[in-house]
């Protein structure tokens, strides 16, 4: 299959019949299924318990929201309506369980709505990240929770978890993540070979499928991408931070593309890029997860590490992808996003670097404002 | 009308003695931060949530500065506005917590307290941050204005039961071992145990009586209001927990309101409704709030905001760090929904309330995320008359007073008549059985 037809079967999966794969892999092993609401969930420890980790990355602009607001206040982002409209519409029905983690105060609670109203079924468990990566007990802490995860698996799973399939599940993730990291260095060398939509949807069709079978697919993108013809465009070469939680629409990735933005880098699907270095595979598997967890993991607004602030890290990140600007691209009442913003702004005025601030909702559906909006940025650099 | 009812018209809320010794503690406090302000004495900043640590602080002679209480004084005072506004115009989204902001905006506007008083400027930013993860976006942010060194205490949160594991203790001890050899080095002091014991022996004391004065509202008459009374107890409570006189203010006030329910005296002329409250207040019309309430003889019995003591848990000096280590991560914003459920359900039965009130803070999700889901709880599945109101605790713009009025009244409306029909059931029902 061409790269062309392949990106348009991956659009197909994700907006047609996401489910029917984890239906299909669920009646060819036999086995169960965990939902993960973002960012960054240890899927190397589900999947080598033999559980299929399934993104649960909210309803995107396919689905009304019609039941799950009166669940919470008005001041609170679509991802978590709109993950209780899924779960409300019995859409989470595939799941025996599923994971939250400590982002943030309204997934935490988004949590505990689902442990009050969908738990009967499956699991619906809370996994707390250290906060405090420069502190030497953050690692035996993390050991200590991932055993607990670990036997939140093997109790659902009715099954042991064993060193093998865990270094084998491990092995797996560390491939997928390097495929995925050579797609993203085709986007900053030759960013007219691959868009960020394209790459996106690419890697998003991962989220429902085993890493092995996702892996395969991205082996056919990399083989097919240098056959594509393309020429470089007048372009400026950005990076979207902001995009970890809550996923902007493809519709909108495609309105920077056409307003004139390379994205060269960006934080989209961030969980599935989670660590920047290999998980090594000798040695204990546990202790080897939570160190890379502390030292190897790339910055988020969700994660916090003193020994080097996220103004820092922006900064290197956009020198390293020789970006001309920053679009910050944030879900509309997304807290921590919009808390680091100023201090992103001052450390990017500060450098010289210019930004943009655009706020969305995954349920937006028009895009000409924001593409109007882009476009005036953009010409104000390139006739600067 | 008898003499009883003319005391009661007298007292319209609790203006007892220890009004004036709160008073009197919290201008102490605040007269010691501005003479820490001017001599450059080393401060730490810290939360209300990890406030015990200001005697780990204390016996190596740090000052405190609580963010938190600064910007809570701020809109108690109607002066928060400004301030929100000028942290806008820095970056900061209309939709972030307000409380965030209006500490910015202070901070780059003078940092001075809402006395006008000066604040010292912090020397270390100690983020102890129980749950709500807004804090320590707050306090990196005030590290990085102020250039103070950051240590965020990460605090695991409760995942699941009533208890922390040992595990998540053992991080948490861990990472004050290191926080004391930062503050030792800072001070130049060594921290001395005995002083730390003896400053816990107080804080349980404080504790207990703390807790033993919150059962008081099972009295009816309840001898205080448990949400707009007890914030100005939670003052001494944050600042003067491992002091002496902690202990004499927390033994005035019981003595205080142990002698009112003797003589059956509320804050209200009279209780004709008793509630428990979720979430905090919107400071910017705390009056006005208030008396939408005592309007209607409502007295609160019980709130999760005025629980800044675990029931379960008292410091013990045998466990210095230990103790230190679970009153966060113990603290109710620490644990679950389904826990804070439990607590308003336990508050509802226990201390006989007629009806839930639920504010629900629009800029803290911490408190609102989810109230959709706690009112259905309490209405649908307890069958506990709920009320949802919405509006903010620092940000002005959030308050409509018509609007509140209205559904507070509609409210009260429908759960006096409702009260009237069950008080005639019981009547007849009484009368049916011969009772008379
Ligand atoms: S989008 Fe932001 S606020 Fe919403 S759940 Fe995700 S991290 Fe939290
Ligand atoms: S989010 Fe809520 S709990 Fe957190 S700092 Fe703001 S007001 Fe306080």
């Amino acid at each position: 299959m061409d790269f062309d037809g392949l990106v348009a079967q991956c659009r197909e999966i994700l907006e047609e019949h996401p489910w029917q794969e984890i239906q299909r892999w669920k009646e060819k092993t036999g086995g169960k299924a965990a939902g993960y609401f973002p960012v960054y969930s240890p899927l190397e420890l589900i999947y080598g318990n033999g559980m299929l980790p399934v993104g649960v990355m909210g309803g995107g602009n396919k689905i009304e929201i019609e039941r799950a607001d009166s669940y919470f206040g008005s001041f609170v982002c679509s991802i978590v309506k709109s993950t209780t409209e899924l779960a409300l519409r019995g859409e989470l029905q595939l799941l025996d369980g599923i994971f939250f983690h400590s982002i943030c105060d309204a997934a935490r609670n988004l949590c505990y709505v689902f442990k009050r109203n969908f738990s009967s079924d499956r699991f619906v468990e809370y996994i707390h990240f250290p906060q405090n990566p420069s502190s030497p007990s953050a690692v035996v802490y993390l050991i200590s929770e991932l055993k607990r995860i670990c036997h939140v698996l093997e109790e659902a799973n009715g099954r042991r978890m064993s060193e093998e399939n865990f270094k084998r599940s491990i092995h797996a993730y560390n491939e997928n993540r390097a495929l995925i990291q050579r797609l993203y260095k085709i986007k900053a060398e030759s960013p007219h070979l691959l868009s960020t939509p394209e790459a996106y949807q690419l890697i998003r069709v991962g989220s429902a499928l085993p890493p092995e079978e996702h892996s395969s697919i991205l082996r056919t993108a990399l083989e097919e991408i240098p056959k594509r013809r393309a020429r470089p465009r007048d372009k400026i070469r950005v990076i979207l931070e902001g995009s970890f939680c809550e996923q902007p629409p493809v519709e909108l990735l495609e309105a920077l593309d056409e307003a004139g933005c390379y994205i060269i880098d960006d934080d989209l699907l961030l969980g599935r890029r989670w660590f920047e270095r290999e998980i090594p595979l000798d040695g204990d598997p546990i202790r080897a997860l939570a160190e890379s967890y502390i030292d190897r993991s790339r910055y988020s607004s969700v994660s916090h590490d003193w020994r080097r602030p996220r103004s820092e890290r922006l900064i290197e990140r956009a020198r390293q992808a020789q970006a001309t600007a920053v679009v910050f691209c944030i879900a509309k009442f997304c807290e921590p996003a919009l808390l680091d913003y100023p201090l992103f702004k001052d450390a990017l005025e500060r450098e010289g670097i210019p930004h943009v601030m655009l706020e969305f909702e995954e349920k937006m559906w028009t895009f000409d404002k924001l593409r109007t909006e882009i476009e005036t940025f953009v010409e104000s650099i390139l006739f600067d | 009308m008898d003499k009883q009812s003319t005391e009661k018209k007298v007292q319209p809320q609790y203006q007892g003695k220890i009004h004036q010794m709160q008073k009197a503690l919290m201008a102490r406090w605040m007269a010691e931060l501005e003479q820490a302000a001017e001599n450059h004495e080393p401060t730490a900043c810290l939360l209300v949530a990890g406030s015990n640590l200001s005697m780990l602080l204390g016996c190596l002679g740090i000052h405190q500065v609580y963010p938190e209480l600064n910007a809570l004084q701020l809109a108690i005072r109607k002066q928060s506005l400004p301030y929100i506004q000028i942290a806008e115009e820095r970056g900061y989204s209309t939709d972030v917590c307000s409380y965030v902001k209006a500490d910015v905006g202070a901070f780059f506007d003078g940092n001075v307290s809402s006395l006008g008083t000066k604040l010292p400027q912090p020397t270390l930013v100690l983020s102890c941050f129980s749950g709500c993860n807004v804090y320590i976006k707050w306090f990196e942010h005030i590290a990085a204005y102020t250039g103070a060194p950051l240590y965020v205490i990460d605090v695991p949160f409760i995942r699941s039961g009533n208890d922390p594991c040992p595990e998540d203790i053992d991080y948490v001890v861990s990472q004050l071992k290191e926080v004391i050899g930062i503050c030792e080095k800072m001070s130049g002091k060594k921290l001395d145990y005995d002083e730390l014991r003896e400053r816990l022996t107080y804080a349980r004391e404080v504790e207990r009586l703390w807790l033993e004065i919150k059962e008081l509202t099972k009295n009816i008459p309840s001898p205080y209001d448990d949400y707009f009374d007890c914030i100005t107890l939670m003052g001494p409570m944050v600042v003067f927990r491992g002091t002496r006189e902690g202990v004499e203010f927390f033994q005035t006030a019981k003595k205080e309101f142990e002698e009112r329910v003797r003589l059956k005296i509320g804050p209200l002329p009279e209780e004709k409704f008793r509630i428990v409250v979720e979430s905090a207040p919107p400071y910017p019309y705390f009056r006005t709030f208030r008396d939408l309430f005592s309007k209607w003889g409502a007295c609160a019995v019980g709130a999760t905001y005025t629980t800044p003591q675990p029931p379960d848990f008292l410091h013990d000096p045998e466990r210095p760090l230990e103790s230190l280590a679970e009153y966060p991560i113990r603290i109710f914003t620490n644990r679950g929904l389904d826990q804070r459920y439990e607590l308003l359900r336990r508050y509802v039965t226990e201390r006989s309330a007629d009806a839930l009130i639920i504010h629900s803070v629009k800029s803290c999700r911490l408190f609102s995320v989810g109230h959709g889901d706690m009112r259905e709880y309490f209405s649908k599945t307890l069958n506990i008359p709920t009320l949802m109101l919405e509006s903010d605790l620092e940000d002005p713009r959030y308050f409509s007073e018509a609007q509140m009025k209205n559904r507070v009244d509609a409210f009260f409306e429908v759960l006096e008549h409702k009260k009237y029909l069950a008080g005639k059931a019981q009547a007849v029902r009484e009368g049916q059985s011969g009772v008379s």
